[in-house]
This record gives structure tokens, sequence and C-alpha cells, in this order.
């Protein structure tokens, strides 16, 4: 029938741990080569599921780091809560060989696609910078020219993900242009004293509303609703900012 | 942690109707049967940390869609939900 | 059939003691919600009991705290599989609460400050069985645990103890509430895993 989609069912497939990454001291990148692999657009998440030899199982959702490829293969991050029960398997007992179940990708809202041209104000907050990252993966791989801004919320210097990679892109200036903010503690000469997002950051760190960019925000949910309140006060449009919310404590159930 | 932010978004949810939506329901828009506020599904209040999973709505805190996965039998009530739009021409590009 | 994660097992800790079947002990306490933590100020609270078409009793927070109240320790079976044994709490007991309310409807559906609504036979919350509880470990019933009071049925599945409860209305006949409406048991005993609605 002419305009019907019905997209493939999503089923439960297999995927092999073929290299880990530690990105901070609790935070490590898993990449996966998947079966069958469908193929993924920047932003969307992966549900793993675990399963314990009684049958017990348990199911986590993780957002996708790594770019779009043809290469069958995908990256998820996974920061390690205190009281997890999924994290500190993933990042701590979890080895290369080990085959984990996932099922995706999800979500057909919370995404970037490489043909959009407006741009683009990304906000995260903690581990909420994962999903943001397959954006700017995409969009450099996309060779885009789509003008790309990130503000990213942390608690401290080390606990920045993909340091290195944001300092290059940092540096190469035209990339995306990148504001860090530093909740608890900042680095040695930092020009602010530690603060979560206010109206301030806002106003120096994101793109103006005149330029009518699509934003993403991303982390946890209270950060979720402070960034977004301060955006539409700073007059963006409600339509054009999406959110995605991880768990108060950052994981996603 | 805040017990006022203890939910999520229309985006935890979607794995799990997976099951039963064949679109994908986070672009979908949805009008609330109580406020008649129009919102995408994703911008809805998820709270799946209980027997089943529920997606308020995030102006007046009404139930839009209650979902339960029981041992293999999908419950799905969308009484708090007037409808759900989906735009089919958008989701068959977003799948090629 | 879904494979097997090598090393993983779960939060789940070996359970010596006699648990209901598919139960595992948790000695945290989880907070399970459908909906926001509800706040509710103690010179708004009141406990209803209405037959359908008349308020039979009202409390509010005032006349409720004068009633006597026992101290129970219980333990608590969650639908989603965990249990936590010897827990302590204060509470008015139902019997206490019902004592002069005749009536011959032989069901109730307890609602909850928020939409959170849960059904029982009248005669599962009558002699010594359940209690509106007020306290745990000694302290204030916190908002996300069901403060300032919750229903406590500890011979059910803890979906049946609803919390921030605001009344109950007597029935002639049995009708699903929240979870029961969405393929969960209607009557829900542990220990014969009564879970589902198919079971």
């Amino acid at each position: 029938m002419e305009g019907t989609a019905v997209l493939e069912r999503l089923t439960w497939r297999v995927a092999k741990v073929v290299a880990v990454h530690d990105e901070t001291a609790t935070a490590r990148t898993l990449a996966l080569a998947v079966r069958d692999w469908p193929g993924q657009v920047a932003g969307q998440h992966v549900d793993v599921r675990l399963t314990a030899p009684d049958g017990y199982s348990a199911v986590r959702s993780y957002s996708i780091a790594s770019a779009p490829n043809s290469d069958g293969y995908i990256e998820i991050t996974v920061e390690r809560l205190p009281n997890g029960e999924v994290s500190p398997y993933l990042t701590q007992e979890v080895m290369i060989g080990d085959e984990l179940e996932l099922r995706g990708p999800i979500g057909g809202w919370f995404v970037w696609r490489n043909d959009q041209m407006e741009p683009i104000q990304l906000v995260a907050g903690g581990s909420g910078i994962v999903p943001l990252m397959a954006m700017i993966r995409s969009h450099r791989s996309a060779g885009s020219s789509a003008p790309f801004r990130l503000l990213y919320s942390v608690r401290e210097p080390e606990t920045v993900f993909y340091r290195d990679e944001l300092r290059a892109l940092s540096n190469q200036g035209d990339a995306a242009v990148i504001t860090f903010a530093y909740t608890r503690v900042t680095p040695k000469d930092w020009p602010r004293a530690p603060s979560r997002i206010d109206a301030e950051l806002i106003t120096s760190g994101t793109w103006r509303p005149a330029l009518r960019p699509t934003s993403y925000v991303c982390g946890p949910t209270s950060f979720v609703e402070n960034a977004t309140d301060l955006l539409i006060a700073a007059g963006h449009d409600r339509e054009r900012i999406r959110t995605e919310r991880f768990g108060a404590t950052g994981e996603r159930k | 942690m805040s017990a006022t932010m203890n939910y999520l978004d229309g985006n935890a949810a979607a794995g799990e109707l997976s099951r039963i939506f064949a679109m994908d329901i986070t672009s979908a828009e949805g009008q609330c049967a109580n406020c008649g506020a129009k919102r995408r599904f994703a911008e809805a209040h998820v709270y799946s940390n209980c027997p089943g999973l529920v997606a308020r709505c995030a102006l007046c805190g009404h139930v839009l869609l209650r979902f339960a996965n029981v041992r293999g039998r999908v419950f799905l009530d969308l009484r708090g939900t007037t409808y759900l739009r989906v735009d089919a021409a958008k989701q068959e590009e977003a799948s090629n | 059939m879904a494979i097997i994660s090598r090393g993983f097992a779960g939060r789940r800790s070996a359970a010596e003691a006699k648990l209901p079947p598919g139960q595992y002990l948790t000695t945290d306490f989880p907070v399970l919600s459908a909906g926001p933590t509800p706040h509710i100020s103690l010179d708004r609270w009141e406990f209803t009991v209405d037959d359908g078409s008349n308020v039979v009793k009202r409390w509010d927070w005032k006349s409720f705290r004068e009633l006597p109240s026992e101290t129970i320790t219980t333990d608590l079976h969650c639908v989603t599989r965990w249990s936590k044994l010897g827990t302590p709490w204060e509470g008015v007991s139902l019997d206490v609460l019902l004592a002069d309310v005749k009536t011959d409807l032989p069901y109730a559906m307890f609602r909850s400050y928020g939409d959170y609504t849960t059904n029982l036979p009248l005669k599962d919350v009558m002699n010594k069985q359940a209690w509106i509880a007020f306290k745990y470990d000694g302290a204030d019933l916190e908002p996300e645990h069901g403060g300032p009071a919750r229903l406590l049925v500890p011979h059910l599945y803890l979906w049946k103890s609803a919390k921030w409860v605001k009344g109950m209305t007597l029935m002639p006949h049995d009708k699903p509430g929240f979870w029961e409406s969405l393929g969960y048991h209607i009557y829900g005993d542990p220990w014969k895993e009564q879970r589902y609605s198919n079971d």
C-alpha cells in the first residue's frame, strides 16, 4: 500500500565485543560487531540485554556513540553507576570476544540526519554527550557544512568523554565550536567558577535564537529540564528543541 | 536523586513499544485526551521503573499510554491519547 | 532462547530464607512508581471510606493519628521479583479503621493521591492482614516510599500496598485497578505466584 512504512520489526541480535577503550575512570566504550546490523542514524540507541544462567535478564538502553558506517559495527559508551546492576558488568567484567544481545537501532526523533543544513546546537550533561558525539562524528564523516556548536557540562575535567577527539575538533575551529562548563571542579586558571548551566552560559555558549538552530539536549532528567527551560527563556522555539533524558543518575532503564 | 525528576521520556519507551508499533513512535505527534496538548511522543514523561511502562503528558501529568509485557502477553492502554499521528512519508524516507 | 552473558548474575543474592517462588532477596529498598511522587501536606490529607454513593467515614491527619497504632515487622514481595524481609513499620490496622463500618459490600478499591488504584477483597484487609502505615524503620514514611501514609497488605504482592493512599471505595463486585487492568493478577498471592491475569 503506497505511503505505508513498516519498519523492520526490532529483534534481538547477537553482538560480539571486538574492542574496549576506557574514556574516563568510570566510563568505557565497547566496540561491537553486530550480525546483520541494518545501520543507524546519529542519535539512535540500542537496548542491551544480559541474561544470567538461571534465565534472569536485565535490559538497559545505551546511545550509539559511533558515526554510521557500513562495516556492521557500532560503539556504545557505558558509565559505571555506583549501584548499577548492568553497568559494572559492562565496564569491568566484559571481555573482548564476549557476546551480548541488543535490539535496535531505536528512535526517530532525537536524531541528526546529514541532509539537515540548519545550524545545530548540542547541549550535553555528563554521559548525555554520547548520542551528541555520534552526531558530531556523523557530521564529520559526511563532510557536512552545517554549523555545529556543543555546550558540554561536566563535573570536572577528568569526567570529559572523548577528550582527545574533542580537543582536536576544537583546534580545527571550523568543525565544531565547543564550550565546556564545569559544575564542581574547573581546570586551573579557568575564568569561571564552577556552576551548572545558567542563562549566561546559554548566551555565550550557544547559537543565538535568530539563527533558528535545531537543538539537541541530552543528560540526566534534571539537567535536560534546566537547559531546556533556559533555551526557551533565551528565545529558542520549543518546537526546535529535541531532548533525551537519562536517569537522574545517568542510567536509562 | 530528586524524586520529582524520576522520569525519562518517550525515547526510553521506544524499544519496548516496538513490540506493538511498527513505526517509530518517538516522532509521532500525540494529543493528550485530558488537556488537549499536542506533543511528540519523545517528549512524554515516561515512568518505566514499575511493573509496566506509563507515559504521561508533560504538561498536565495525565496518563497517555500504559504498556505491560507480561510473560509474552503484551497489554496496551491508549485511552489517555486522543490520537497518535505518524508522518508515513517521512517514515518511508527514514527507513531507506 | 536468549544467549547467556558470561559472568552476569545481576543484583541478586542467594536466599537462605524461604521466599515465594521466583523471588530473590534484596537488601536495598527499591522505589518503583508509575508517576511523580505526590507531595501532600498534612493539613490537606484525608482518608475516606465510601460505598460508591456516600462517604461513610473520614479522617484528617489529626484524627487518624489519634487512632491506636501498632508496629509490624513483615516481609515484602514485589511482582518485579525482589523481596525484602523483616521490614519494620508502624500503622493503624484496617480492623481499627473499619471497626464501626457495617457493610455487606465484599470488595474495595483503594485510591491514592496521583491516580493509582488497586482492588482487594474486603476480607483480605481485615483480621490483622492490613494497615495504613505512616512510619518506616521508626521514622516518618518518606514520600518516595508512599508517605505520609500507604496501605500495607504484606500477604499479597506489593503493588496491592498502595502508596499515598487517600481512601477506599466499597464495591459489590471485584473490579481491576491500575495494574490489574493491564495484565496483572486480580488477587496477587505471591505464594501461588499469581503475578499475571492468566496465572
